[in-house]
């Protein structure tokens, strides 16, 4: 019995289709003339945490990124290939991107609340979209969000101070409770708790294991530890290929790839 | 097969790693030596020997304590996973059953010194030694296997156990014919009855470091086999 | 700045290491100096303008008055029809009450030049608001005749030799006089600020000037403000990043440099004789000054604009909003105190400006505010032109004096740009 060497990424793995959330096939994105990713087939299973490791420029952040097409918003990022949530493929022409992000949200590295107070934050989504009739329900949205993203108690006093003068950890779970205010189906998270202390960090991994009985959520992220300890399946990226994916407990234990191997056991960058 | 060919960005990691290696390497010498002098002493009535092999079964505890604490802390300050992860398991699992392969050794020296009576035919002392060189070549290629990371070798150890096995069952039937026989015998033939005993379950350890060196190579559990004939445990 | 004294070598273990250091203490002392001495040499030169301007100017900033009763008789006026009353009798009367050994008629007469020649008009409208004191005294405190302020001043020397003199001994006997009985003030110059230009200096004063400013000012904002604004979030945020663009932001940043006299000369050409705007006007003078202000508020913007951090644009598609609503939503108003204090840079950049100004006319001579945009105007920097050029005695220290008016301006709309800035500055 040996250990798989440099293969081609293991086909994804066979789930019943209600399973899946989001699906990516051969995606491919170029910046320029220089390809970043090369034809990445990757399932996102439904409530559910998958994250994605590997080294820098591996192209994790720029797969996490075509999955509500931020990447549109960088001109000379060209991507093909077909990313579909649920049965809608999301670079087709006509999609409005607007409503996309709607259902995909997104949580980034440096949390970044909009220079508002703490509820007009948590409310521009909603407000954009539409979503909310009047006063009260607006109320309701920004309430049960600070609720779910496990904010409320601290900030429930002062709903109309600025976001940007939390701490950090707050500040992100506000950027999170933003995320979520407008319902979104999938959570795509970019190296959430890399600008955290270790306290700020574990309270976020506690409330996106809360957050997984609702949303489907993707992470991206530096710590093998973080990817280990938070998610359930594991896409280990490097030099823009997917080399492998499986659950994460596999993945960590007994990776079949020896490049993951590498990776996993640091010895290589 | 595959196996990690290129080291730790960290060198310190790597270090600890050889070294815990290494350390197991040494328990086992220790331990198989402690196997051979303690079935000499049986063998030869050799008391001082005897004595030897008994105090020397502290050196093994020790070295069992060394491994454990160097594979807890590099649990807690490497955050292993993969392979180390699984060597630093596995090396806890075989540094355990080396110390209580050690522990057979010593009963079997302390059985020595309980022994006086030189009743017993040689014929029987054969069979003694030929059931611990059995077992002393389980827990060597099982050493082997695991140092090697040769998973087919575990294999072989594993499968080989039930002639172990075999031949305690015979040594046995053979001690009950002679305690039948006269019964001034019983003392001596139980306790070489235990010391079979002794050596039968060395063996049975010896299958587990076969085991762990599997799982650490391969990540899975060995694959079953099929049982054949009986074995039972007294 | 501390004293640095050469310390101790730590160690000295290395050859010539106390030598480097005295180097180096003397290097850092030398380049303390050369900053010193610089920014003295600013701060004296400054202190130089500032104090030839006020020790001129301050002058303007008072008025010398005389009280005069004015016996306003029913022979001359008629309560009927005040305003055809013979106000220059008035005048005399009340002149001749002031020294009454003063009687003889030419006598009266040069008396009378020590009042300004305008006196008839304020007694008759002082009449015609109060209609009521027709057939009694009316007491006004009347601004003296220039060379009379300047003589009160002290500007016009009593010991030079009368043949060089304006003003003649018995003049400055009878004037000696009136101070004397307690008829002469001096309070502060409130129609430098209130009054309309004039012939007369004594009663010239900056209010055309600071309306029209004013208009001018007001259409600038107008024209350039959502212009500027607009043009820099378009190509900010919306235009394509190609040659183009490039092209355009380079013959921007050309505009800002253009000497302002060529605005005046496009102003002359385009504005006043193609489109045939009235001449002087302020609105033409506040075409001319957006066109100026226009591309330092494009540049002001957009710097602006790039200062809010990528990350609240990322946060904010992020979201799902649409590029309109990034920027209106979110970029825009998160730069507007950088492009507010910007603005009122640009504009009091712009106050300034003579030479387009001059150009299109806004010189002109006017003894009223102007009405409205369209009317013939001067601005405050023309209006320093206009008395610059002016040979009366008293229009020296009014030159002066609105330089310093000018330079209040400015001080004050800068300050107002520093408080916004502070006020609303953002730390990220």
């Amino acid at each position: 019995m040996s250990i798989a060497s440099d293969a081609v990424a293991a086909a994804p793995l066979a789930m019943p289709a209600s399973a899946i959330k989001m699906r990516g096939r051969k995606v491919s994105v170029y910046y320029g003339e220089k390809q970043a990713l090369f034809d990445v087939d990757l399932d996102i299973a439904s409530n559910q945490v998958t994250s994605l490791i590997g080294p820098s420029g591996c192209g994790k952040s720029t797969f996490l990124r075509c999955l509500n097409r931020m990447n549109d918003t960088i001109p000379i990022c060209r991507v093909t290939g077909e990313i579909k949530l649920d049965d809608l493929n999301v670079y087709e022409s006509g999609i409005d991107v607007v409503e996309l992000r709607a259902r995909v949200g997104m949580v980034f590295q440096k949390p970044n609340p909009f220079p508002k107070t703490i509820y007009e934050n948590v409310a521009y989504g909603p407000r954009i979209h539409g979503m909310s009739r009047s006063r009260g329900e607006l109320d309701e949205l920004v309430n049960s969000s600070l609720r779910r993203a496990g904010l409320w108690e601290e900030v429930k006093d002062r709903l109309a101070q600025p976001g940007t003068g939390l701490s950090g950890g707050q500040q992100q779970r506000l950027c999170i409770a933003r995320a979520i205010a407008t319902s979104p189906e999938v959570l795509l998270m970019d190296e959430p708790c890399s600008a955290l202390d270790p306290i700020a960090t574990a309270i976020i991994e506690e409330l996106i294991d809360e957050l997984r009985e609702n949303f489907t959520i993707v992470i991206v992220t530096h710590s093998m530890q973080q990817a280990a300890r938070v998610s359930q399946k594991t896409a280990f990226f490097h030099l823009g290929k997917l080399i492998e994916e499986g659950s994460t407990e596999s993945i960590f234990t007994n990776p079949q790839n020896k490049k993951t191997q590498d990776y996993i056991t640091g010895r290589i960058g | 097969m595959a196996s990690t060919s290129s080291e730790h960005i960290v060198s310190s990691y790597e270090d600890e790693l050889t070294q815990l290696a290494r350390l197991i390497s040494e328990m086992g010498g220790m331990v198989e030596e402690s196997i051979t002098n303690a079935t000499n002493a049986l063998v030869r009535h050799d008391h001082r020997q005897a004595e030897e092999v008994v105090t020397a079964d502290q050196r093994v505890d020790e070295m069992q304590r060394r491994i454990d604490e160097l594979a807890v802390s590099m649990i807690a300050r490497r955050q292993p996973m993969g392979p180390d992860l699984r060597q630093i398991i596995a090396a806890i699992h075989v540094a355990t059953d080396l110390e209580r392969i050690g522990d057979m050794a010593k009963n079997i020296g302390r059985r020595t010194l309980e022994m006086t009576e030189q009743r017993i035919t040689a014929q029987l002392y054969t069979g003694i030694r030929h059931m611990s060189e059995l077992a002393l070549s389980q827990v060597n290629r099982a050493l082997d296997a695991f140092t090697a990371r040769d998973p087919d070798a575990a294999v072989d150890v594993r499968n080989r156990d039930h002639e172990v096995d075999a031949i305690y069952m015979s040594l046995f039937r053979e001690f009950l014919t002679y305690m039948m026989e006269d019964p001034r015998n019983i003392t001596d033939c139980t306790h070489l009855l235990f010391c079979a005993k002794n050596l039968e379950r060395a063996g049975d350890h010896a299958t587990n470091i076969a085991e762990a060196a599997y799982y650490m190579v391969t990540g899975k559990n060995l694959p079953l086999e099929l049982e054949r004939g009986g074995t039972v445990n007294a | 700045m501390t004293a640095t004294s050469v310390a101790a070598p730590i160690g000295a273990t290395r050859a010539g290491s106390a030598s480097i250091q005295r180097r180096r203490n003397a290097a850092d002392l030398r380049l303390r100096l050369y900053g010193i001495a610089a920014i003295s040499a600013a701060i004296g030169l400054l202190g130089i303008l500032l104090v030839t301007l006020i020790v001129g100017g301050y002058p303007a900033f008072v008025q010398t008055h005389i009280r005069v009763d004015f016996p306003v008789s029913a022979d001359y006026v008629d309560p009927a029809d005040p305003a055809g009353g013979n106000w220059r009798n008035v005048v005399r009367d009340g002149v001749a009450a002031l020294l009454p050994a003063v009687d003889a008629p030419a006598d009266v007469r040069r008396m009378t030049q020590i009042l300004t020649p305008n006196t008839q008009f304020f007694v008759r409208d002082a009449v015609l608001a109060d209609p009521g004191v027709i057939g009694g005294t009316l007491t006004m405190d009347i601004p003296a005749a220039d060379i009379f302020d300047q003589l009160n001043k002290g500007v016009i020397r009593r010991d030079t030799p009368a043949e060089n003199r304006r003003v003649s001994d018995q003049q400055i006997g009878w004037f000696d006089a009136l101070v004397a009985r307690g008829r002469v003030a001096t309070p502060f110059n409130w129609g430098l600020f209130f009054n309309a230009d004039s012939r007369f200096p004594e009663i010239a004063g900056l209010s055309g000037a600071i309306v029209g400013t004013v208009y001018a000012l007001l259409v600038c904002f107008l024209i350039s403000f959502p212009t500027g604004i607009a043009a820099a979030v378009y190509l900010e945020e919306f235009a394509p990043k190609n040659r183009w663009t490039d092209i355009i932001e380079v013959n921007i940043n050309n505009l800002a440099a253009v000497p302002s006299i060529v605005f005046g000369l496009l102003g002359l050409a385009v504005f006043i004789q193609t489109f045939g705007l009235p001449r002087s006007s302020p609105l033409v003078g506040g075409m001319v000054l957006a066109l100026m202000a226009l591309p330092t508020i494009i540049i002001v913007t957009r710097n602006a604009l790039k200062a809010v951090p990528p990350s609240i644009r990322e946060a904010a598609h992020g979201m799902g909003a649409s590029p309109q609503q990034v920027v209106m939503h979110h970029v825009l108003p998160l730069s507007l105190p950088g492009i507010m204090t910007g603005t009122i840079i640009a504009f009091a950049h712009v106050l300034g400006e003579t030479a387009p100004l001059l150009l299109i006319g806004m010189n002109a001579f006017i003894t009223s505010p102007p009405g409205g945009v369209l009317e013939a105007s001067t601005a405050l920097p023309t209006q320093i032109y206009i008395w610059a050029d002016s040979p009366e005695r008293g229009f020296v220290a009014r030159t002066s004096a609105g330089i310093l008016v000018l330079l209040g301006v400015l001080l004050v709309m800068n300050s107002v740009a520093i408080f916004l800035r502070q006020r609303f500055e953002r730390r990220w």
